[in-house]
């Protein structure tokens, strides 16, 4: 592709594309979605055989294949929507390929096996906004993810990319960019929520010109998204990484930066490549070098991968990884605006908040504004997983309550369970109790209550959930992660740790509450930074709206939903047991003896509570208390 | 020049001073266990927390005294309720982690620390860092480093291979805050400066007080000192002076 | 085993001589010879200009090196929240079992290296295995030993990762 010069450049190239493509405007179009997610289901499989179907029956001129990126619904993957109408079929194997191809050639008509079935009304939906799971939607920046293949840009082009980049390097002002983010109100998404305009303002108050004036200042993204149970910043990456490109060329405009780095999980392979791919393509387009757009403006990205480790996340630590050491964070004061990579005057920022500035800018801070509520303005992005039928991407306005997340789009909670908790904010978060379930979602009431919003993982809990054990697992987590500089943090998680893992095996004392109490109050404010400061906030959370469950383990030595290995019994209802052996199977321990056709029983003193035997037997005969 | 107040008493300072240098300035008492006037704070130990607040925003953090840098405006308070209760509770954890250690053990008692409710863990390091930057920042070696991260984290020379960088000075020896640093130089893998295995300890050659705070290392008692004359005090002050 | 203790100029030639190259050489390292070997370490510490005790630091300080060798097929299981709660524990300690390993770490032949990591980001599929570059959905106990068979002693298919 040529170099583009100039903003009339772009926006012939703009208009070439559309102009392409609204001569096809009836162009059969099948996109499935190829994340991570729904390439572990199969997607890969599916997007062959369906190219394959479609060459067998000759339409290779007249129908497209494409693959695009998540579209949330990972429950249901593979997913795939067909063009024009829009049709969304979910749980589609390679096996179906040759139907839908065939209901494109014949009359589009929709395979009806592979259409959604709302489970509360029966009612089958045709298209994504008909299913429940994306109507309480609002997808700002998911809008396109189901729409553009990641990996071209002239997708990206056709809707309406680099409009904002144009606007911007066309007749606005660096301030008037920095006065726009802060009047929209947006915050940091990557867990603080700090306001952007704010850390905007304060990072170019900052900076010693050298010897020709210049300020040296960077931007980074933050793509380690580390909370475990998140995955938003993957499938944006994944799915359109040239809007978090174009959000950093205009905050490299109104920063005067002319270096950028984006800093992503190792454990994100596909993310990554993808991220290279656009990356090369907008320096094709001279959108990302020197002189972008005939503005005179320089800016350059370079991708950087993380390498293993959570505390990466936290911005300081980051940096270090940045500069080449390890990922130790550094108190602030000062901060990155002021001192940050190499010294230099810093802006980091999630890849949610690059990738709004875009939208921003091109529809306007009210429009931003209107969005959310007083103090938590705009769409949030939420990874809806764990005991919930409906586990997935959902992007949701600022306010919403937790039981419209949980029931309405969540589809519930499944296997006739009942909602316990639900954990927001990854390890740095806190649980909230099912009686707070129509809390609104934003920042000031989530930390009101106890948790975070963090990057917006959302874990929903079940009762068969024990609440100690997954305090004890966050420890655990913490534990691990911790960057083991500072004393409160590296030892108090130990400690806690130590404690809860004693009260899970039944050796609790009712002292160890209150020890819990003061580590948690001790490494929330001595820590270093923030990974400590909020690492005691899985525990005392479940302290506060679970102290029960806790006593009745340190009490009774009792685990009310039946989860911690030392205080739970395996058995086989003799009645019920109708001696399949499909138990014997799987046990780990070599624990259960019967012959074939008569009741079995499990060997006390060899079962290693794993559950398998639970887990297969399907006249529900093994019994645990 | 920052104007700040620190415990209601007013002060200015030169730009880029720590709250740390403006409070020992004043002459206010304060904790410290990973700070040294030679080497670049760190803020690990939290020791020196102090309760700060800035008179724009109003609300107050503890923030290590030592990495902070002064600001205008900034009020300090270096001994409030909030910084009692975290130095007890943060000495509650140390007198844990390193039970035999004679200053932790003073501090605790300075502070007012009555109860441990941890398990004695007896490590003999707190991973002050004071080891680790004394030989990279002034004898310019970086013979020994930290290793690892987390609860995994330790003192270390590269490969657990002493590093030919290492001059065997005894300076990471010397300025350990709990005197723990032992090295059991009774095999060449686990030496730490291998002085002794060339049978010229630097301990008592060099820093009479600094070593064998404790036992004597099991050099001294394999090898013998070279200097007769020189006692080698031994734990509670005892001092045992060896015969040839 | 990597014989080579000479890290091959190609690698060093694609970066700067800075700090801050440090860990993508250490990446690139870790990606051709499946390790981090010792000489290779002071090599690279004397190239940038780095104390040997602060790249000992890195290499141990991040989850993705390994100073040992790895076996054939790396296994990672996810213990992220999500896949803790829908059982993942019981997946891992059904894996240890099987392969006959304490904790996590590499098998006696070489074949397999488990390894917990913390979150791929496929939450929906929870529990998650990745096995060198499959990721297996959904995963339960009974299914552990059918997806370990398909690699015990099969050739490894290796995506190069382009720097």
């Amino acid at each position: 592709m040529p170099r583009l010069n100039s903003i009339e450049e772009l926006d012939k190239l703009r208009a070439q594309c559309v102009a392409g493509k609204d001569n096809d405007a009836q162009r059969p179009c099948l996109t499935v979605c190829a994340g991570s997610g729904c390439s572990a289901a199969g997607a890969e499989d599916l997007l062959t055989a369906l190219r394959k179907a479609v060459e067998k029956a000759g339409m290779k001129d007249q129908i497209d294949v494409k693959s695009t990126g998540c579209h949330g619904f990972c429950e249901r993957g593979p997913v795939m929507l067909v063009w024009p109408e829009g049709t969304f079929y979910n749980r589609v194997t390679a096996s179906s390929a040759a139907d839908v191809v065939a209901s494109v050639c014949n009359g589009h008509k929709p395979v009806e096996k592979l259409l959604y079935k709302d489970p509360v009304s029966g009612k089958q939906c045709l298209t994504e906004e008909e299913v429940p799971f994306y109507a309480r939607q609002t997808r700002v920046l998911f809008a396109n993810n189901g729409r553009i293949d990641p990996k071209q840009v002239t997708d990206y082009l056709l809707v309406g990319g680099y409009a904002a980049v144009a606007k911007v390097l066309g007749g606005m002002t660096a301030d008037g960019v920095v006065e726009t983010v802060t009047k929209s109100g947006l915050r940091g998404r990557g867990g603080a929520g700090f306001p952007t305009g704010v850390k905007w303002s304060l990072c170019r108050k900052n900076g010693k010109p050298n010897g020709h004036g210049d300020v040296t200042r960077y931007i980074i993204c933050n793509a380690d998204e580390g909370d475990p149970g998140a995955f938003m910043d993957r499938s944006l990456l994944e799915g359109n990484p040239h809007s978090v490109i174009e959000g950093m060329i205009i905050g490299a405009f109104a920063l005067g930066a002319k270096q950028g780095f984006v800093y992503v999980r190792a454990e994100y392979p596909l993310a990554v490549k993808h991220l290279q791919v656009a990356l090369q393509q907008a320096e094709e387009l001279g959108l990302l070098g020197d002189n972008i757009l005939g503005s005179g403006m320089s800016f350059r990205i370079r991708l950087v991968q993380g390498a293993g480790a959570f505390v990466c996340g936290e911005e300081t630590a980051l940096i270090a990884s940045i500069e080449g050491r390890v990922g130790e964070p550094h108190p602030r004061p000062p901060y990155p605006v002021e001192k940050g990579l190499f010294g230099k005057p810093t802006v980091i920022n999630n890849v949610k908040t690059w990738a709004s500035v875009g939208h921003i800018i091109n529809r306007g801070a009210e429009w931003y504004s209107a969005i959310g509520t007083e103090k938590s303005k705009g769409t949030m992005v939420f990874s809806l997983v764990g005991k919930i039928n409906n586990t997935g991407l959902v992007e949701v306005p600022m306010g919403i309550t937790l039981h419209e997340m949980i029931y309405d789009i969540g589809g519930g909670i499944p296997n006739g369970r009942s909602l316990k908790a639900v954990q927001i904010g990854g390890p740095s978060g806190g649980c909230i109790p099912a009686d707070l379930v129509d809390l609104p979602i934003d920042y000031e009431q989530l930390t009101k209550a106890g948790s975070m919003m963090g990057s917006g993982g959302m874990v929903v809990m079940d009762d068969s959930t024990c609440m100690v054990d997954v305090a004890r697992y966050f420890m655990e987590f913490l534990e691990e992660e911790s960057c083991g500089q500072c004393f409160p943090c590296r030892q108090g998680t130990q400690e806690m740790k130590g404690i809860l893992t004693r009260i899970c095996e039944g050796r609790g004392k009712e002292e160890d509450l209150d020890t819990l109490q003061d580590l948690g109050w001790l490494m929330r404010e001595t820590s270093l930074c923030g990974l400590g400061q909020t690492a005691a906030n899985p525990v005392l959370t479940t302290l506060r709206y679970f102290r029960n469950e806790y006593l009745a383990h340190i009490r009774d030595e009792v685990c009310p939903a039946k989860v911690c290995k030392k205080l739970i019994v395996y058995e086989i209802n003799p009645t019920m047991c109708d001696g399949c052996g499909a138990c014997v199977k799987v046990c780990a321990g070599t624990a259960i003896l019967g012959e074939k056709d008569h009741a079995h029983k499990i060997d006390q003193a060899k079962c290693t509570k794993c559950g398998a035997c639970m887990e297969v037997c399907k006249p529900k005969a093994v019994l645990v208390s | 020049m920052p104007k700040l107040r620190i415990n209601g008493i007013s002060v200015e300072v030169e730009p880029g001073t720590t709250v740390l240098e403006a409070i020992r300035f004043l002459g206010l008492p304060i904790p410290t266990l990973c700070h040294d006037d030679g080497l670049r704070d760190i803020g690990a130990c939290r020791l020196c927390v102090v309760e700060v607040s800035m008179a724009a925003s109003g609300r107050t953090r503890l923030l290590s005294a030592c990495t902070l840098p002064a600001q205008d405006g900034m009020d300090v308070r270096t001994n409030s309720v909030t910084v009692q209760r975290a130095r007890k509770l943060l000495l509650e954890l140390y007198v844990a982690t390193c039970p035999q250690s004679k200053t932790i053990q003073d501090l605790a008692s300075e502070y007012g620390v009555r109860q441990v409710r941890y398990d004695a863990h007896k490590e003999q390091c707190i991973q002050c860092g004071l080891c680790v930057r004394v030989c990279e920042q002034q004898m310019m070696a970086g013979a020994i480093g930290f290793a690892g991260r987390g609860h995994h984290r330790r003192v270390s020379r590269p490969f657990d291979i002493t590093s030919d960088k290492c001059r065997q000075c005894g300076a990471c020896i010397y300025v350990c805050p709990v005197c723990e640093l032992r090295c059991q130089a009774s095999t060449a893998t686990t030496t730490l400066c291998s002085g002794c295995l060339n049978f010229a300890p630097v301990c008592f050659q060099s820093y009479d007080d600094a070593m064998c705070f404790l036992e004597p290392c099991h050099a001294c008692e394999l090898t013998g000192p070279i200097r007769n004359d020189v006692p080698v005090k031994l734990r509670a002050g005892k001092t045992k002076a060896f015969s040839s | 085993m990597a014989t080579e203790t000479e890290v091959i100029p190609e690698i060093l030639a694609q970066f700067d001589e800075t700090r801050s190259s440090l860990i993508p050489i250490l990446q690139e390292i870790q990606n051709k010879y499946r390790y981090l070997p010792q000489p290779m370490l002071r090599q690279v510490a004397q190239k940038l200009d780095v104390s040997l005790s602060d790249v000992y630091h890195v290499a141990t300080f991040y989850n993705c090196f390994s100073l040992e060798p790895v076996g054939r097929n790396l296994v990672q299981v996810c213990l992220g929240t999500a896949c803790h709660v829908r059982g993942a524990p019981k997946v891992l300690d059904r894996l240890l079992t099987d392969l006959k390993l304490p904790e996590p770490g590499t098998t006696a032949d070489m074949e397999f290296t488990v390894r917990t990591v913390r979150c791929i980001g496929c939450c929906g599929l929870a529990p998650v295995v990745r096995v060198n570059d499959n990721t297996h959905p959904n995963m339960s106990q009974a299914k552990v030993k059918g997806m370990l068979k398909k690699y015990y002693g099969k050739p490894v298919a290796r995506e190069e990762v382009a720097q």
